[in-house]
């Protein structure tokens, strides 16, 4: 009952951005809507929450506008699709939305989307116009990483245990809302940004030697596991730790999943854990296990990148991270986690994590 | 007796060495690969045709066909409505290499070398074996002659397998049948880009050409009017070299130095050729063939030293600006045409003039570099655009501000033909090929400003009528967008997507002028 309501409240909301744009026409007004800025210079940093808040800033998208035209098409186009999805109760991929909407406009040469980051786009947009999630717009992202642990939970009824996955583990899918934890055997978690070190680990066991839950995605965190690892906290206040690759873009996974991202500002509510810690590659690592050896030397963009990151509000202040970011500059070098290969194949399980979460070696 | 005897041998060796010379060099005439030597051949029997009518002030009509025999033998039949040749010579235009009135004058003209037809015959010797045919007659009152050819290459001259008088219906006119090795492809380098081209810039000519293909093209005059003559000119003294002038002081007729100049260059009169005396040092009554080395290098200074007029330019015969917009359009169909004929200027001496065109829009291309179009007194030059100055001054020229686009110092693109036709009494070429233009400080900054002058006319063209065709083409966009809105909203709202698209094209009409003001740079999302 309570599932039909929401759904009645997202079509709603979508059918209303119409009726907003129906309303202009009829006015005999050039028909536009109003479009929350996601951008750095619309993103607040609550110091109180330590989270990434959206600002109130907001752009207008006019339909008789040569340079928003298209836009504006692809914001209705986009917003009937995903009605149509809600009202049929069916769900459907970023790259199915994309599919939906590309076509070419009749008597010309213009797609109405060209790429599938352009329909991408237009669902944050959406997101934030109608302040819906985009899983209650019914669009879902692909599934990306996995999971290992002794864990037993329920998904749409069945009941899966995570120790018995062998080798891949639990794939994680794009919308965790609806599982159910039965039985949390753990005492920490341990996310990481390379799949290729979670497989390491998991051959090694080290989540059952240790007795923590490990998760990997490939590159950038996908809202469904920043969601699974939220609740994780929430529900069962497990210590997360973040183990990413020592360069601008390996802090900024951490950044993200700790204080939200900007350009899902929007969502820091349900998606950022701000008691994540780092846990390494850090400066001192590398002194320490002796990874001098094993830097790749910094470009022009990790150096562009990585003073970007420098100067972010919430970080601006944060001594250690500033100590970071001097180190990374100084050495003109960044390094990997799999860098730790280079003392032996399962230095990083039996060594590296082990030494550092018992001597709590990490950053805040 | 042992000197007579050293320059009879020189003599001979010099003439064994031309027809060996072509064997050996044959890729410096353009005989090198079996596409170009095909084209070689219909563009030297055409150049000989065209200078020949020129001579007689006929109006060309000139008929060219090629007849494919087998996979890679061609036979190349030209012939024209000129004055024809007389009997006693024609063995020794088409069978003797060297040979020809146009070698020592100094007058704009097609050939120069006097190597080209005779280099096609021997060409057609050294790859099919077959003889030359040609058909001569230069009155109604007198009979056609016909020959058969071939070139004694060891002696360097004409072989003749056949002499006849024939009847011919042609009052006057010459026709060639040559038979080669050769392929025949289309595109760039052609014969049929070669005769399209030469149509442009001959507007006053009627080709009639039928490819190996059967299918016949007719490039039709559009002006009765002949091309200027070009007078013949002596050198000027700032054209020369060195060895050059050497060469001229033994072959004066002139008794003495100041005779000499006078006589044998232009622009030099009694005073100038005083003046030029005295500042070498030399007495003016000096013996011309005498002077030392060392005199002849102060003469030389002098020369260039001495304040002397510029060249007449009534030796140059240009296309005009006129005629060549003719010749443009009935050959390019495009929106858009403009050309320049700029004043004689002179490199190292020698007068020469600019002449540029440039067709736009249209059915021309609009992806890719422009279509360069290089000519030299009326000649196609089809290869080597890379070393060409020509190429060169068209690439170094900024056409972004004329409404091109270009990316760093390459041709520009667009749909955009750029012909440049450089009229020289001596055209200087990279090498005997002929087909690219030497790079000359002079000629390069001439051929930019005559770029420039046109680039300027294309320019109020492309923002008058291009810039407006494109904001109109984005406004038409909302046309196409309207029912694509209509439908997305109507299904979003339930509203009737018939009422919504009605209403919006009322909108589109209110909200039109304020697009068009905006000149399609609405900004971003405010």
């Amino acid at each position: 009952m309570e599932k039909m309501v929401k759904r009645n409240k997202s079509s709603e909301e979508l059918k209303n951005l119409g009726l907003k744009v129906v309303k202009d026409i009829e006015k005999n007004k050039n028909p536009s809507v109003i479009v929350p800025i996601r951008a750095l210079s619309n993103v607040i940093f609550n110091e109180k929450t330590k989270t990434l808040e959206l600002g109130d800033k907001t752009s207008t998208r006019y339909f008789f506008n040569v340079a928003h035209a298209k836009k504006f098409l692809q914001t209705i186009e986009v917003a009937s699709i995903s009605k149509d999805l809600i009202n049929e109760e069916k769900h459907a991929s970023l790259r199915d939305v994309f599919y939906m909407a590309k076509r070419t406009i009749p008597g010309t040469n213009v797609n109405l989307v060209d790429e599938q980051s352009e329909s991408d786009d237009i669902i944050e947009d959406l997101e934030l116009i109608t302040e819906n999630s985009r899983e209650q717009l019914n669009v879902n992202a692909n599934k990306n990483g996995s999971v290992v642990g002794k864990v037993t939970i329920e998904d749409s009824g069945d009941v899966i245990r995570w120790d018995k996955l062998g080798s891949g583990g639990w794939s994680i899918p794009s919308n965790v809302e609806e599982i159910k934890f039965k039985k949390v055997d753990a005492k920490y978690i341990i996310y990481m940004e390379k799949a290729a070190v979670w497989e390491r680990l998991n051959e090694d066991k080290f989540w059952d030697k240790q007795n923590c839950i490990i998760i990997s995605s490939q590159g950038q965190t996908t809202r469904g596991i920043r969601r699974l690892l939220q609740r994780l906290y929430e529900e069962f206040k497990l210590p997360i730790y973040v183990l990413c690759d020592f360069d601008s873009y390996g802090f900024y996974i951490y950044s993200v999943l700790k204080y939200g991202s900007i350009n899902l500002a929007h969502a820091s509510e349900r998606l950022a854990i701000p008691s994540v810690k780092y846990l390494g590659i850090t400066s001192n690592d590398i002194e320490k296990y002796g990874l001098q050896k094993h830097l790749i030397k910094l470009k022009d963009h990790d150096l562009a990148r990585l003073k970007q990151i420098s100067e972010y509000d919430w970080f601006k202040n944060n001594k250690q991270w500033q100590k970071e970011f001097k180190a990374m500059k100084q050495n003109g070098a960044k390094a990997e986690i799999q860098a730790l290969s280079a003392r032996g194949i399962t230095f990083i399980s039996e060594k590296y994590l082990p030494e550092k979460i018992k001597n709590k070696d990490f950053i805040d | 007796m042992a000197e007579i005897k050293a320059y009879e041998l020189a003599k001979q060796q010099r003439e064994i060495s031309i027809s060996e010379f072509f064997l050996k060099n044959r890729h410096l005439l353009g005989f090198d690969n079996p596409t170009r030597a095909l084209m070689m051949v219909v563009k030297e029997a055409v150049d000989n045709s065209l200078d020949a009518c020129t001579e007689m002030k006929v109006l060309p009509e000139i008929k060219i066909e090629i007849n494919q025999i087998n996979e890679n033998r061609f036979i190349v039949i030209v012939e024209d409505n000129g004055p024809g040749i007389v009997k006693q010579q024609i063995p020794n235009i088409f069978g003797k290499l060297l040979y020809g009135s146009k070698f020592h004058s100094m007058r704009q003209s097609r050939g120069q070398q006097g190597i080209g037809i005779s280099a096609a015959v021997l060409y057609s010797q050294l790859t099919t074996g077959k003889s030359t045919k040609i058909y001569s007659r230069v009155s109604s009152k007198r009979p056609a002659h016909y020959f058969e050819l071939q070139i004694d290459t060891k002696k360097n001259e004409p072989h003749i397998i056949k002499d006849d008088e024939v009847k011919w219906d042609k009052d006057h006119g010459t026709k060639i049948e040559i038979e080669i090795e050769g392929r025949y492809l289309k595109g760039k380098q052609s014969v049929d880009e070669y005769v399209k081209e030469t149509a442009i810039v001959n507007p006053h000519a009627t080709f009639v050409y039928v490819t190996p293909e059967k299918e016949k093209f007719e490039y039709r005059r559009v002006t009765e009017e002949l091309p200027r003559e070009a007078k013949g000119i002596k050198p000027h003294p700032y054209g020369i070299e060195l060895g050059q002038l050497m060469k001229m002081l033994q072959d004066t007729r002139a008794n003495t130095l100041q005779g000499f100049l006078q006589n044998d260059f232009s622009r030099i009169g009694q005073q100038t050729a005083q003046e030029i005396c005295s500042k070498a040092k030399l007495k003016a009554d000096r013996k011309p063939r005498q002077l030392e080395n060392k005199e002849i290098e102060l003469l030389f200074k002098s020369l260039q030293e001495t304040k002397i007029m510029a060249p007449p330019g009534d030796c140059l015969s240009p296309i005009t600006a006129e005629l060549l917009e003719k010749g443009l359009r009935k050959e390019i169909n495009a929106d858009f045409y403009a050309t320049v004929s700029r004043s004689p200027v002179v490199y190292r001496g020698m007068p020469f003039i600019i002449e540029v065109g440039i067709a736009y829009g249209g059915e021309l291309d609009k992806e890719g570099q422009i279509r360069l179009m290089r000519l030299a007194n009326r000649v196609p030059l089809l290869y080597q655009q890379g070393a060409c100055a020509i190429t060169e001054s068209v690439s170094e020229t900024s056409w972004k501000p004329y409404g091109l686009n270009q990316s760093g110092s390459n041709l520009p693109t667009g749909p955009a033909v750029v012909l440049v036709h450089i009229a020289s009494v001596w055209v200087p070429f990279t090498n005997e090929a002929k087909e690219a233009i030497a790079h000359y400080d002079e000629i390069i900054k001439e051929i930019k400003l005559a770029l420039q002058e046109c680039g300027r006319k294309l320019s109020i063209y492309i923002h008058k009528h291009i810039k407006a065709a494109e904001q109109r083409e984005k406004i038409d966009l909302f046309e196409k967008y309207i029912p694509e809105l209509a439908v997305s909203l109507s299904n979003l709202t339930g509203d009737k997507k018939e009422i919504l698209q009605d209403r919006l094209q009322k909108l589109l009409k209110k909200e039109l002028p304020s697009l068009e003001a905006a000149n399609g740079e609405n900004g971003k999302e405010k």
